[in-house]
């Protein structure tokens, strides 16, 4: 186990220097974008004059790189800093007002993303796995077929397409399930989840042919095996060899695949999060670019790439921990 | 003078016409209870409860449309009555202004309404650091003072008849005096309902204040819930699928979805919103009378309204002043797309061709290219080139307008003339995009500051009429139409015959001014 604990402190400091280059490009991405704040937030009203004392105030005048040293000081430190609207808000209001962190912005917003990204986790895995497993157990048939064409169409189906095809089904013509995912803090758990439904069916759909089609065919490849003919041949139902047999060497790549779609449902979810109105971090990210917010624009980023490279790290654990070889490596 | 009575509008064909074909059910009695939920975009992270900063219609609709009240109110039908003024009188010269506030109004707090609460309220908008669209009405007041507790008295620098309209500025709410502060931060005005939750670009929630002064006149509502919904399709299908009761600004392309459902009517009003196309006359060839009247009339304005706003607008013909101002000139001789005018125009500037840019972008106005490409064929025939130019929506308003000579821009209009024209025609403020002054017409630069300052409203009219004249044949900026104000209502909710048309939602008040059916 040992082993497995170097691994992982590697990973963790790798991911931080992936972390530290992240920032850096997405800072100079936002900065070579056409605008900044002072322009954005003015929009008709931007007069020189009203744009340079917002810079001012914001210190959007600094060089570019005092500007980003300042900001990655601060984060060592762990400060997220302040978004430039609340500076800019502060300032309006003579400097008196307690400046809200970013963090205490974001939390919120960033506990509505896990919970629609893990609803819709709870329902795409088994989901995937279960059409996978029928899918390699009657590989072929016509359920394999109808299985297999309606997950490809609809990862290749852009999600907002999904997303509108849903609405109209289900909220629209159906009235089953609200087109409006407004969830709110202090919400009955039941009401929140009945909320968020659509929006977490969608991203299953974006989610499972991929899982699905990676089960199948983990599955397939092992049924070729000497040791499963071997069970085929002592008289083991299909079902059994599968399960029992199959599966569980299966498992490694089937993990990696779920592990990079788990992280799909927390950084993909800005196009459905705008369709449904969904309060996450999708929603703010979104409204932060326009506005040219760059320390919201980084926090958010920040998130997406941890996640990234947190689940990346979760999967290659795991698929140590299902592997017996590469738990003991001579 | 308590009331000015205002505008004909709804004796302008385009309007009648709009309420007829909208086919409210006649008037019903208005009854309290129940719960408004409307969907709304130009909602935003950054939003607060600083009304210096309000810009957009959710802001607006949440603050003086519910929350917070200012000193007067336009109402629907264009007339201004007072808010937290009940009255008020000016000076001959419309200099000096004594304002009566209302008696024992209350804020959420608890704190009583006085000529305090009106002073630091105003004294906000010019306060160092503070970046107020209002600035420029408040700090035109040179002395701010209190006659009474309930009295104050406003002196400005030069008269202004329409000052108790500028008093009706979504900007300009009143604050309890020495908690601006947290009043700010929890949103705590005089307004017919007090916040209960607000989530800045997500909801704002906000409950019936019980004994209110507005009480059986309006505020109908038990309960008010604004959810920010900035795409468009999602508005529509919150409004379809039941889950919100009004949205405003409807997408034009799927407005027959709309139309086909029972449930659902919708609303539209024309008002002063202009898209325009204003070119810097400063520049040559702009500079030049004979080349902006070929311009003005190598453009087919109905065109325009019927491809770019699917028919919802009127064609208008380069004034600012539209039909939800008191002195719209609506019988003045309409612009007319006439290539045989403008190449005897474009000879007259010595010209037997012309080739320009014209640069533009959706960030303008939504249809602004393909409204500069109509443009572009109509021009064609009479001998004008305009090549046109798409620039990124991204710093649109700060790379392009106010600095290419000939661009696309909008304005939502204003309430009063003057306020329009000291806004963008006035010669030396900063919004004059298209550089228009004294040297292209003194005549039009002396008639505003006369008019300003004359409370005489036939001579003002008069006044009007011609500077709107002026504007069409001389004028800088081609204004090609005056885009409606789209929204759509569930029949769960009643609202009264008359809509306000300076603003969206019944002038951003239909928590008011609207009921549960």
């Amino acid at each position: 186990m040992a082993s497995v604990l170097k691994i992982i402190l590697q990973r963790l400091a790798l991911g931080l220097l992936t972390l530290l280059v992240v920032s850096m490009v997405i800072f100079g991405a936002v900065n070579l974008l056409p605008g900044d704040f002072a322009q954005a937030i003015l929009g008709q009203g931007a007069t020189q004059e009203a744009v340079e004392a917002i810079r001012d105030e914001i210190g959007l005048n600094d060089p570019f790189f005092k500007r980003y040293f300042d900001w990655l000081g601060a984060l060592a430190t762990g400060d997220l800093g302040v978004s430039y609207a609340q500076m800019m808000f502060a300032t309006g209001m003579g400097g008196t007002t307690e400046l809200i962190p970013i963090t205490t912005q974001i939390a919120p917003r960033f506990y509505n993303t896990m919970f629609l990204a893990g609803l819709t986790a709870l329902i795409a895995v088994p989901v995937s796995l279960l059409i996978g497993v029928l899918a390699a157990l009657y590989r072929g048939s016509v359920f394999d077929r109808v299985a297999n064409i309606f997950t490809l169409s609809s990862i290749s189906s852009p999600e907002f397409f999904l997303a509108y095809i849903l609405i109209l089904f289900l909220a629209v013509q159906g009235q089953m399930l609200p087109s409006l995912a407004a969830v709110e803090v202090g919400m009955p758990l039941g009401a929140r989840i009945y909320n968020s439904l659509l929006p977490a069916l969608t991203l299953t759909l974006v989610v499972t042919a991929h899982m699905m089609r990676m089960t199948r065919a983990a599955i397939i490849n092992l049924l070729a095996s000497p040791y499963i003919e071997m069970a085929r041949l002592k008289g083991v139902r299909p079902m059994r060899v599968i399960v029992k047999h199959a599966l569980p060497n299966a498992l490694a790549p089937i993990i990696n695949v779920i592990a990079l779609n788990l992280a799909y449902l927390i950084t993909g979810v800005v196009v459905v999060e705008v369709v449904f109105t969904y309060p996450g971090i999708g929603n703010l990210f979104v409204d932060a670019v326009q506005n040219r917010d760059i320390p919201v624009v980084q926090v958010c980023c920040l998130i997406f790439a941890a996640a990234y490279i947190l689940l990346n790290l979760t999967a290659d654990i795991l698929s140590i921990v299902t592997n017996p070889r590469l738990r003991h490596p001579k | 003078m308590t009331t000015i009575s205002r505008r004909g509008l709804l004796t302008t064909g385009a309007a009648a016409g709009v309420l007829a074909a909208s086919g409210l059910p006649l008037r019903a009695q208005a009854k309290r209870g129940g719960r408004l939920r409307a969907g709304l975009n130009g909602a935003n992270t950054s939003d607060s409860w600083d009304g210096r900063t309000h810009s957009d219609l959710f802001m607006i609709a949440s603050s003086q449309g519910a929350v917070f009240d200012s000193l007067t109110e336009v109402k629907a039908d264009g007339s201004l009555v007072g808010e937290l003024a009940t009255d008020w009188e000016a000076t001959p010269d419309a200099k000096t202004w004594t304002f009566n506030l209302r008696q024992g109004v209350t804020f959420h707090n608890g704190k009583p309404f006085g000529a305090d609460d009106v002073i630091a309220s105003l004294q906000m908008h010019v306060a160092e650091g503070a970046k107020s669209a209002a600035k420029p009405i408040i700090s035109a007041i040179s002395e701010m003072k209190k006659t009474g507790e309930h009295q104050v008295q406003l002196t400005l620098e030069a008269g202004n008849a329409d000052f108790p309209y500028l008093m009706s500025d979504y900007h300009i709410l009143m604050y309890p005096a020495g908690q601006i502060e947290e009043a700010i931060q929890k949103g705590i005005g005089t307004g017919l309902y007090q916040v209960v939750s607000f989530d800045p670009g997500v909801r704002m929630v906000a409950k019936r204040v019980d004994g209110h002064w507005k009480d059986g006149t309006a505020g109908w509502f038990d309960e008010i819930e604004y959810i920010a919904i900035n795409d468009t399709s999602a508005r529509m299908n919150a409004l379809l699928t039941g889950q919100v009761d009004a949205i405003n600004r409807i997408d034009f392309k799927t407005e027959a979805l709309l139309k086909a459902n029972p449930m659902v009517r919708i609303q539209e009003v024309t008002g002063n919103q202009h898209y325009t196309f204003p070119m810097l006359t400063n520049i040559a060839p702009f500079d030049d009378v004979n080349v902006r009247r070929a311009l003005k009339h190598a453009i087919n304005r109905q065109e325009l309204v019927d491809k770019i706003l699917q028919g919802h607008g009127l064609a208008a013909n380069d004034t600012p002043i539209g039909p939800a101002n008191q002195y719209f000139h609506a019988e003045m001789e309409p612009l007319t797309y006439d290539p045989d005018k403008a190449k005897f125009y474009l000879k007259e500037a010595g010209l037997t061709s012309l080739d320009i840019d014209i640069n533009v972008s959706d960030a303008a106005f939504n249809g602004a290219v393909d409204g500069a490409q109509l443009y572009q064929a109509s021009a064609k025939s009479a001998g004008i080139n305009l090549n046109v130019v798409q620039e990124p929506a991204d710093g649109y308003w700060s790379n392009v307008w106010l600095k290419k000579p000939f661009c696309a821009s909008y304005f939502s209009g204003r309430a009063t003339e003057d306020w329009m024209f000291a806004t963008a025609y006035e010669a030396g403020v900063p919004w004059n995009d298209s550089q228009w002054d004294s040297e292209d017409s003194a005549r039009f630069q002396d008639l505003l500051l006369v008019a300003r300052a004359e409370l005489d409203s036939t001579k003002r009219r008069e006044m009007y009429h011609e500077m709107q004249q002026i504007l069409r044949d001389d004028g800088g900026v081609i204004i090609p139409m005056f885009a409606n104000y789209v929204q759509a209502v569930s029949n769960k909710v009643a609202n009264p015959d008359t809509v306000g048309n300076l603003w969206q939602m019944d002038n951003a008040r239909m928590a008011e001014r609207w009921w549960m059916a």
